[in-house]
């Protein structure tokens, strides 16, 4: 699960990783209010959004009255916000972070990781932080300082202390960032994060080190013990369709092609996909049931995949071992005596009960098109989809 | 022989009273499974399908020595589980379990490598189908109608997958020694190697299929580890070739991210390994029979 940035700054701070004053605003009157509150001269109006690349697509604002306040809040609340990380649809922007101006002398990188390969947290450092990061770590790799964490002994004070060294920070600086290096892993590791990337890390003029933007994902598998995380989740900048899927058990990813798919399993969901495109054509949508699913479960993932407007139509593939062939069927043949079948539905079962599953679509005596192999299914369903879009031609001619 | 199960291994199985747990040791025992032992706290002396029920894994193993364990427990609970079989002297532990937090993986991992080298637990999953030696013994939740006993081995992320292949190979009369399911998670217990190493080292297995998917550095480590020490030829599907570029939020997946993680760079490290690969999923069964023949001939 992602958090806003305002969300994942009260989180570090609790770690007592030090980060800008700044309030929260829901209307540009608010945010007038939030900058006087702050006082000073200078206030950053940032757009709170699930993505990151705001500042090159005029999320980010310097506003040096009250009044620029209210504009820059009143040009972004209610708005839709397209970076380089939201994709074409975009996300609304329906909270903004307020915070007060810094004198920025120099911008690192900070960023917290779970590393697959060593089964540990990696914290990668680096001295040249901002927005084009990625493209330092590709053409000056040397620049980026990688440190493992051994899950049984934490992170010891020296080997934060070595990365902010490494990371050119002197005097009176090395203390706070050992800080916020310090804080910022405790916060991964008791919060279950799956990342917290502080971006720009920066020392001010001052001389505080301070997190001048940061994110922060955290494992969906570990909410159940991360009340006060769970409750910062945010719907507005979810998929919807994702959304219900989710509140149902399921698991939904939304694509840009005509065929939705029902699966079991993420393997054999992109096994699917790819021989769907093999085939000629491109998936809509695809939805896991996941393993055990009841009949009522998977009428509830049929008119989940069939509210998709551009799904034209329907390849159920399902391999089950731990689900049953004969509950799928039934599912499938209980979500269409619902509501019709008006759209061509392919169904390929295999696995556990299956002759059970086949006999219960046979029965149904819906206009069910089964198919015995994956490959099969896969050119089934896009015929059926040439032969509709084949009819639709005809009929006006 | 077969890998890691056959029917001298006595499996207990952990929460043995859930739904779950009852379906799936009923279809065990049914595939030759020697199940001894079942572990739920505060439900001992029960049983389920005759198999006597124990409140922790160390009084189930002094009391049927037992050496083989399946964890069925709920995901705030799974990893707990596999750490209490460790201790209690089980040797391979299976988790079946999805949604394990991953640092309660991260954990698991450390406490086993922290066991001395000659009372290590394997262990396979989360997040598994488990294995399967056909004939002989069933440690998962596999469909055991479609699998034909034979000298080829599987080894895979995804379970349906797996069975996707099995299936097709048994279409062709190919049978299968071992499958082994190492679970999509992003720390899992073994990896393609760690069940490489025990294919190659297996006198009933002829040839492996390996089936990958997109993300992560398991399936370029197994590459170089077939360059360098498989004797046995391999066939592999990688899938994901066509799947969207993830949506994700900042760099540092992307920063600390190895060379060879997208499903293309795969198929071509494998390509360069010798690996035969199988171009769709459904031709996984074919490239194998292609693999054999050519395997038959002399050089």
């Amino acid at each position: 699960m992602d958090v806003h940035e305002y969300q994942a700054k009260e989180l570090l701070a609790r770690f007592n990783v030090p980060v800008p004053a700044g309030g929260l605003a829901y209307s540009p009157e608010q945010a007038a209010y939030r900058a006087r509150e702050l006082g000073g001269d200078a206030w950053v109006i940032k757009a709170q959004v699930h993505a990151g690349g705001r500042g090159k697509a005029g999320g980010v604002k310097l506003c040096r009255d009250r009044h620029e306040v209210w504009q820059a809040a009143d040009g972004m609340l209610g708005h839709t916000l397209v970076t380089n990380q939201t994709g074409p649809a975009g996300k609304g922007v329906y909270r903004l972070l307020v915070e007060a101006g810094q004198n920025i002398a120099r911008e690192l990188y900070l960023g917290f990781v779970l590393d697959r390969e060593h089964e540990r947290i990696v914290i990668v450092g680096s001295d040249q932080g901002g927005m084009e990061i990625e493209e330092i770590a590709r053409q000056h790799p040397e620049s980026m300082h990688r440190r493992l964490v051994d899950p049984s002994v934490g992170l010891p004070a020296f080997q934060a202390r070595d990365l902010a060294f490494a990371l050119g920070f002197r005097g009176g600086e090395i203390a706070q960032a050992i800080k916020v290096i310090q804080g910022a892993y405790r916060a991964f590791r008791d919060l279950d994060a799956t990342m917290v990337e502080i971006n720009p890390l920066v020392v001010t003029q001052e001389g505080n080190v301070l997190v001048l933007d940061c994110k922060m994902q955290v494992d969906d598998n570990a909410l159940y013990r991360r009340p006060e995380v769970a409750d910062m989740r945010d719907r507005s900048q979810e998929d919807p369709r994702e959304t219900h899927a989710v509140d149902r058990g399921l698991s939904y990813v939304g694509l840009d092609g005509q065929i939705g798919c029902i699966v079991n399993g993420a393997g054999l969901a992109m096994a699917t996909l790819d021989m769907i495109k093999l085939a000629g054509g491109e998936p809509a949508n695809f939805l896991d049931i996941g393993g055990g699913a009841t009949p009522e479960r998977v009428a509830e993932a049929f008119q989940l995949v069939r509210q998709d407007g551009e799904v034209k139509a329907i390849l159920v593939n399902i391999f089950a071992g731990i689900n049953r062939c004969d509950w799928v069927a039934q599912g499938i043949v209980q979500a269409v005596e619902q509501t019709g079948l008006d759209l061509p539905l392919v169904v390929r079962l295999s696995g556990t009960h299956v002759e059970e599953g086949r006999r219960i679509l046979a029965d149904s005596g819906l206009a069910i098109t089964t198919a015995a192999t994956l490959k099969e299914a896969a050119q089934k369903a896009v015929a059926a989809l040439d032969g509709q879009s084949a009819a639709h031609t005809e009929v006006p001619a | 022989m077969s890998i890691l199960v056959d029917a001298t291994n006595k499996v207990l199985v952990q929460g043995i009273t859930g739904r779950i747990g009852q379906f799936h040791t009923q279809e065990m025992m049914q595939g030759g499974t020697n199940v001894v032992a079942g572990v739920t706290p505060g439900r001992s002396g029960e049983a389920v399908h005759g198999v006597p029920v124990y409140d922790t894994a160390r009084e189930a193993v002094a009391d049927t020595a037992a050496d083989t364990s399946i964890v069925f427990v709920p995901p705030p609970f799974a990893a707990d589980a596999a750490m209490e079989a460790a201790s209690a002297g089980i040797r391979l532990c299976v988790v079946i379990t999805d949604g394990i937090p991953a640092q309660d993986m991260m954990r698991l991992k450390r406490f086993l490598r922290h066991l001395p080298d000659e009372t290590r637990m394997t262990l396979i999953g989360p997040n598994c189908a488990g294995i399967i030696s056909p004939g002989k013994a069933l440690l998962g939740i596999m469909p055991e109608h479609i699998y034909l006993p034979g000298r080829v081995g599987i080894v895979g992320r995804s379970g349906t997958l797996g069975y996707e292949a099995a299936d097709q190979m048994r279409a062709l009369g190919i049978g299968v020694s071992t499958s082994v399911g190492i679970g999509g998670d992003p720390i899992n217990g073994s990896s393609f190697v760690d069940v490489l190493q025990r294919f190659e080292a297996d006198e009933e297995t002829d040839a492996v299929v390996m089936i990958g998917e997109i993300g992560g550095p398991q399936e370029g480590a197994a590459a170089s580890y077939i360059r360098q020490h498989m004797t046995k030829p391999v066939i592999a599907y990688v899938a994901g070739l066509s799947a969207p570029p993830g949506r994700r939020m900042g760099h540092a997946g992307a920063i600390i991210q190895a060379a060879g993680e997208a499903a293309s760079e795969k198929v071509e490290l494998l390509k360069d390994a010798g690996v035969a690969i199988a171009p769709t999923p459904s031709e996984i069964g074919e490239t194998v029979q292609a693999t054999l023949a050519q395997a038959k001939q002399p050089a």
